[in-house]
């Protein structure tokens, strides 16, 4: 288990963290979203030991990261932003290196550097030097000395940076195949990424934590939640209008850019649907197309993140 | 200690796999072999023993050992990789010294292989071989001194320059301290005790007196002492770095 109290880090007069406090359970992959310089890195630079927070505390699987950091970084994996490593060495000499520094010896270092070297398919550039490789390859070898030792906790630094579709792919499926009792948090800026392997996300802004929940919670904040887009042959738009905003069910009723109607539920509980195709089928209205809306989490994250320019 | 080892391991290697070691190892042995045979008049002193040799040791160090040391600390921040090691299970001062041994066993090798001037005088001559021996042990001892200076200002920056240049001048500080031409233009205004205290300050006090082939354990406590001083500041810095 994690535990974070009243984290807050200042650089010089900067508040980079201003008060965050949470608790990631066992099992729990937790996403950390936010703007660019919002604090997530520093947050996770501070949950590994890496740098030391202002004031706050900070538990790791009973570890005080502050007082017993070696003891807490035993249980940690860690995957910095930007994947750095020793670019000189080959990532069979890198591997060898940590697993080393980790504890494994003889037969035991060999498994588990085999292991993740099969599990990141990083066999073709064993012998080649880091620096040569591309930023797929060099991401990978960042994952595979992160989850070496099997850590019980992975906090791994915007993890699909940089990596094509299938790879970004490929670490999804590989952090949602973890063991269950692992925490893993990872933070990044790529929206669909937290629907597709987190269990629950927090949205940092200007140090702060804006919003805790799990993805659909997120989702359902979005103004666009179970809203429904209806298309109608041309010249019977118009007229559909006023008859959706009538319906008890219905808050408000607008056109879009495609100059399709979208109808927005007064309630989050899933009646606006039924409602209007019963409305639908008592008139004669020539449907081309219907369909209902989930939420769009990076328009919540516009919203709470304070940038609505675009909204 | 095993992860000192470890970790010593990996520096030292890395030496190896750039091309650094070998521009250095190369530098080294033609600028000694320069200063040794035309600054240091080596035939023409009519002696066969290694003292023109060892004499320029302090000034060839002044701008060869920063640029070895100034890539120890520097250059981990600027990749990040500082980040990776200070979040492995290692204890500051391990990543410290691991890597400042690396450093010195390197310019160990470098020392080694200026070995053909020492079959040259015995060619030459029947010189005093504890001497030189002493004189060799000595160099090695200040390169360590110089090299745990560069490993702490190497700390203080990202930028491997700025170690550098920091790195030469407070060499130069203690190397000078115990320069007679410095002494002796603090000699009118400075009491003795204060005199004595910055002659025994310096490099060039301690390496004298053991490059005579004079061993006393007062001049390596003093090389000990400098190193161990300045390795325990660059953990302090790196310390005082992460709360920044």
């Amino acid at each position: 288990m994690i535990r974070v109290n009243n984290l807050k880090k200042q650089f010089g007069n900067v508040p980079a963290v201003r008060d965050i406090s949470f608790e990631v359970q066992a099992g729990e992959v937790l996403g950390f979203l936010g703007p660019n310089g919002a604090g997530k890195s520093t947050t996770m630079k501070m949950l590994t030991g890496f740098i030391k927070p202002t004031s706050g505390q900070i538990e790791v699987c009973g570890y005080d990261v502050l007082r017993e950091p070696k003891k807490a970084q035993h249980k940690i994996g860690y995957l910095p932003e930007g994947a750095p490593c020793y670019e000189e060495m080959t990532p069979r000499g890198f591997l060898k290196f940590i697993a080393e520094i980790r504890g494994f010896r003889g037969a035991q270092l060999t498994y588990c550097v085999d292991d993740v070297v099969s599990k990141l398919s990083l066999q073709e550039v064993l012998d080649q030097r880091i620096e040569t490789l591309s930023k797929g390859f060099k991401r990978r070898v960042g994952l595979a000395q992160a989850i070496l030792h099997d850590p019980d906790v992975l906090i791994l630094d915007e993890p699909t940076d940089g990596l094509d579709p299938n790879q970004k792919h490929h670490v999804r499926e590989m952090i949602s195949g973890l063991s269950e009792t692992k925490i893993v948090i990872i933070s990044t800026h790529i929206l669909e990424e937290v629907s597709a392997v987190c269990s629950r996300a927090i949205i940092i802004a200007d140090g702060s934590v804006v919003l805790d929940g799990t993805p659909e919670s997120l989702e359902s904040r979005s103004r666009n939640y179970q809203s429904v887009v209806i298309a109608l042959q041309p010249g019977q738009q118009a007229d559909l209008g006023p008859e959706l905003a009538g319906l008890p069910e219905v808050a408000a009723v607008e056109t879009d850019s495609r100059g399709r109607l979208v109808v927005f539920p007064a309630a989050q509980d899933n009646q606006l649907l039924g409602a209007i195709n019963s409305l639908l089928q008592e008139g004669s209205w020539q449907v081309e197309m219907i369909y209902q809306q989930q939420g769009q989490l990076d328009e919540v994250f516009r919203t709470v993140t304070g940038d609505d320019s675009h909204a | 200690m095993h992860n000192l080892f470890i970790l010593y391991k990996r520096e030292f290697n890395s030496y190896f796999s750039t091309p650094l070691a070998y521009v250095f190892i190369l530098v080294f042995l033609v600028l000694s072999g320069v200063f040794t045979f035309y600054l240091g008049n080596f035939y023409e002193r009519g002696q066969a023993d290694l003292v023109p040799f060892f004499n320029f040791h302090p000034w060839l160090y002044l701008f060869l050992v920063p640029a070895v040391s100034m890539r120890l600390w520097a250059e981990e921040r600027k990749s990040g990789s500082i980040e990776l090691l200070l979040t492995l299970p290692v204890t500051k001062f391990n990543a410290v010294a691991g890597k400042f041994l690396a450093a010195w066993s390197f310019t160990g090798i470098a020392l080694i292989g200026t070995f053909p001037l020492w079959l040259t005088v015995n060619y030459l001559g029947d010189p005093d071989n504890g001497v030189i021996l002493a004189s060799y042990i000595g160099s090695w001892f200040m390169a360590g001194g110089f090299l745990a200076i560069g490993s702490c200002t190497s700390a203080l920056s990202k930028s491997q320059i700025i170690a550098f240049i920091t790195c030469g001048s407070i060499c130069l500080v203690f190397v000078l301290a115990g320069f007679p031409m410095v002494l002796a233009a603090f000699q009118s205004w400075l009491p003795q005790v204060l005199l004595d205290t910055l002659a025994s300050l310096s490099f060039l006090t301690h390496f004298s007196a053991i490059s005579k082939g004079v061993l006393s354990l007062q001049d390596f406590l003093y090389f000990v002492s400098m190193i161990l001083f300045w390795l325990l500041l660059t953990s302090a810095v790196i310390d005082a770095k992460q709360a920044d």
